[in-house]
């Protein structure tokens, strides 16, 4: 199965190639009949342990990454940790060091700072899955979203797909943007001036479209992504009141007129009914919201074998490269980075 | 006890010299120049210069030196081992110690610190509020009595305008300059990095721009009403420099300062959540870079100081956001400029002598220092500006390690540090590269 796929961890989307994607689809593609079965388990990942290091409350994806790891026969572990007392207890780093020493193949983590999973990836032996960091990216959401979508549209270039909400605060709006638009997807993005910058439209080379009525973003879409709006933002300032974010941001029956007419609508979850999405979008024919969750395993399993099983890149059993970190974006080096970057994009291919 | 500076380059801008001299140095004091053909003086010792650069000491006017306080992270004595390490004779201590330095009593604890130490000259500088809690005035005329040459909340800048005109109508009376950090919280609160398109790609909460000149149109704003002396710390942002270019035009008391990490990295720097590049003001994008590069080209720009801010291993192996803010400099900062700076073209070394000495010397009135005229300290910096080196942050003289330059190579640096006419740093490729200049200079 493996060809030549070269990943030690999945710490996000923006740094995959459009190869990479594609055979972590393929692959979970492959995974999701293992769920149909009567006997749902595989002996891929036999003898194999995964931990799950949650640092942030989580239903949806904690569960799904240990059925995940369950069906492929892995002994998985769950961790919650609060983090009401990050200041007071282990660092993040200790915790990790201490699990290493356990020895697991693999430890998948969601923390609410961005780039946590980068920072265990710099001093930890095992494969490190980012199941979500702070706004920075949820790549497993973005690439169970991506099967969705392949599995109701065939395809996923030349898509509109439309993201609604709070793009600020969204990692999974971050990863499904890397994501599609590497695969040739358009994307548009709309939602309340404080969670919308208008700096997303230059977030990837390809560009974004921002747009500040959430109809014109809708309108011609193949696909509609609403996100989760969060509580806390209104104390935060960023909109006055969860009834006003309803009426003139919440997806309501009315907005798919305006759509593709076999226009899908998605949302990873969990939904406040009523606000972001109505009852009637979200329990009604186009809404995928289930399916999403059904390809979550299939996703997370491939996910899991590739970087901690069989299918593991020849680097994934080597010590990671814990070394001096270079950094970059230096000014008067500006130009060697490009061609630094030019090197890696040529290597990816 | 004589020393002669001997067949060295002499840069001091504050006379105006530009020359191939000796420099004779008796009792701390400089004597004056002499031709390089001239005989020895009697009973002297002799320091080869040839092939350096000869300049009054370097000062950098803003430092954490962290004692009393935080000792694990520096103290005064391994804080001023770094700054002669560096080229500095003079380092201005900030005043964010715990206790902050607010009151005479802790003012004559760092003084005392320093000469125990006895390699740099360290001049602290006060809270321009009490704990620096932004409301009520510090006792400044005790503070000066004891020793402080400035004042300020660095870090914790006063943030409302009324006190802040208050503290430099107090300050005006007793000619100290008042140094702010200019960043307004409501703006920048919760921000742990430049906001812009890295702040959007890495999902972290951004400090805008806007954050720094707000403060910095305000203070200017407050030295008009006031009169007061200005200096604006670690400015970063393009519209901050553009504030006090405007001012500067109007003949305002206001003055400014820059980081070498500023002009060096962008914000893209961040991409590896690599809490050493975690700083503030944070690192800007290229645009604000540019800037800095033109004021520090144009003479907007005062000087350049290091922000030398130490923090511990443990504290900096932290999540990103969790980290604190700061990064070491006292060690890279000439290496920064002469490399990126004086190497590339964007400043002339007498520019660089200006911006590291004779304008630190002068926004501070340190009146015998920053000059190389007859009477003046004997402080030196002697700079290689071909030497090339590298900086290797586990031999540092500081007790912390929280630089993004660790392994960086540079060309040019300093070679010697002299203060009060005593060689107290040696470069440790001094002597084996100066067979290498004399074959050069002949």
């Amino acid at each position: 199965m493996d060809n030549g796929f070269k990943l030690k961890h999945l710490l996000g989307i923006r740094e995959l190639s459009v190869d990479q994607i594609t055979h972590l689809l393929d692959t979970a593609d492959t995974f999701r009949d293992v769920s149909k079965r009567e006997i749902k388990k595989v002996p891929a990942l036999r003898g194999r342990t995964v931990i799950n290091l949650f640092f942030e409350a989580s239903t949806r994806t904690r569960t799904s990454f240990e059925i995940a790891a369950k069906r492929l026969s892995a002994d998985a572990i769950n961790i919650s940790v609060a983090t009401s007392s990050v200041s007071k207890g282990e660092t993040l780093l200790d915790t990790a060091r201490n699990l290493e020493a356990m020895a697991p193949d693999c430890i998948v983590i969601r923390h609410s700072s961005a780039g946590a999973p980068q920072h265990l990836a710099r001093f930890c032996n095992a494969a490190i899955v980012n199941a979500g960091d702070g706004a920075h990216e949820h790549p497993t959401q973005a690439l169970l979203d991506a099967l969705t979508i392949r599995e109701h549209k065939g395809h996923i270039a030349g898509l509109k797909v439309a993201i609604i909400g709070d793009i600020l605060h969204s990692r999974v709006a971050r990863s499904n943007i890397y994501l599609l638009s590497k695969l040739g997807a358009t994307i548009s993005v709309a939602g309340p001036g404080t969670l919308v910058p208008p700096e997303f439209a230059e977030l990837i080379e390809q560009g974004v479209r921002v747009e500040r009525d959430i109809q014109d973003s809708i309108a011609d879409a193949d696909v509609v992504m609403i996100l989760r709006m969060q509580r806390e933002r209104q104390t935060e300032a960023f909109f006055p009141s969860m009834r006003e974010y309803a009426v003139h941001y919440g997806l309501h029956l009315s907005h798919l007129s305006q759509a593709a007419s076999d226009a899908i609508v998605m949302h990873p979850g969990p939904m406040n009914r009523g606000i972001e999405i109505s009852s009637e979008i979200a329990d009604g024919g186009r809404s995928l919201i289930l399916d999403q969750v059904t390809n979550g395993v299939a996703v997370r399993m491939a996910v899991l074998y590739l970087l901690a099983g069989a299918g593991k890149s020849e680097n994934g059993a080597k010590r990671g490269q814990n070394g001096k970190n270079v950094v970059r974006g230096s000014s008067a080096t500006a130009r060697e980075g490009s061609v630094n970057k030019e090197k890696r994009e040529r290597s990816k291919k | 006890m004589r020393l002669l500076i001997q067949n060295g380059y002499i840069i001091d801008p504050s006379q105006g010299t530009n020359t191939g001299k000796n420099l004779l140095i008796e009792d701390g004091r400089v004597v004056g120049l002499s031709s390089h053909g001239d005989g020895l003086p009697e009973g002297c010792e002799v320091f080869d210069a040839t092939g350096l650069v000869v300049a009054p000491g370097f000062i950098d006017m803003h430092v954490h030196l962290r004692e009393p306080g935080h000792e694990y992270r520096e103290t005064i004595a391994s804080g001023a081992a770094a700054a002669v390490a560096g080229g500095f004779t003079t380092v201005c201590a900030m005043p964010n110690t715990n206790p902050v330095n607010d009151h005479a009593a802790v003012t004559r604890f760092v003084i005392e610190q320093a000469e125990r130490a006895g390699l740099a000259n360290v001049f602290p500088i006060g809270a321009i509020t009490k704990n620096s809690d932004g409301t009520e005035l510090a006792e400044m005329g005790e503070m000066k009595d004891a020793g402080i040459i400035a004042v300020s909340d660095d870090g914790r800048p006063v943030p409302s305008a009324g006190m802040m005109r208050r503290a430099m109508e107090y300050a005006r009376g007793f000619d100290l300059p008042v140094i702010d950090h200019c960043e307004d919280k409501s703006l920048a609160r919760g921000g742990v990095m430049h906001e812009g398109h890295w702040s959007l790609v890495l999902g972290m909460r951004g400090m805008p721009a806007a954050a720094e000149e707000i403060d910095a149109q305000r203070n200017c704003l407050l030295a008009e009403l006031t009169g007061a002396r200005l200096h604006l710390a670690h400015l970063s942002t393009d519209g901050a420099i553009e504030v006090v270019r405007r001012a500067k035009e109007k003949g305002l008391p206001v003055t400014c300062e820059v980081a070498p990490h500023h002009w060096t990295l962008t914000d893209e720097a961040v991409q590896d959540y690599d809490t050493n590049t975690k700083v503030s003001p944070p690192l800007r994008s290229q645009n604000h870079v540019d800037a800095i590069i033109a004021g520090l080209r144009d003479g907007t720009i005062d000087a350049i100081a290091s922000d030398h801010a130490p923090h511990h291993a443990d504290e900096k192996a932290l999540e990103y956001d969790q980290a604190p803010f700061g990064i070491v400099g006292l060690e890279t900062s000439v290496g920064l400029a002469m490399d990126r700076l004086v190497n590339e073209g964007v400043i002339s070394l007498e520019r660089l002598v200006e911006l590291c000495s004779t304008n630190p010397a002068r926004v501070l009135r340190l009146e015998d220092r920053g000059t190389l005229r007859a009477g003046a300290r004997a402080d030196l910096t002697i700079i290689d500006s071909e030497l090339t080196w590298t900086f290797d942050a586990s031999r540092s003289k500081s007790k912390s390690r929280n630089t993004p330059f660790d392994s960086y190579a540079f060309r040019g640096g300093a070679v010697a540090t002299v203060v009060g006419g005593r060689i107290v740093y040696l470069h440790p490729d001094y002597a084996k590269v100066a067979k290498q200049r004399h074959a050069f200079v002949s």
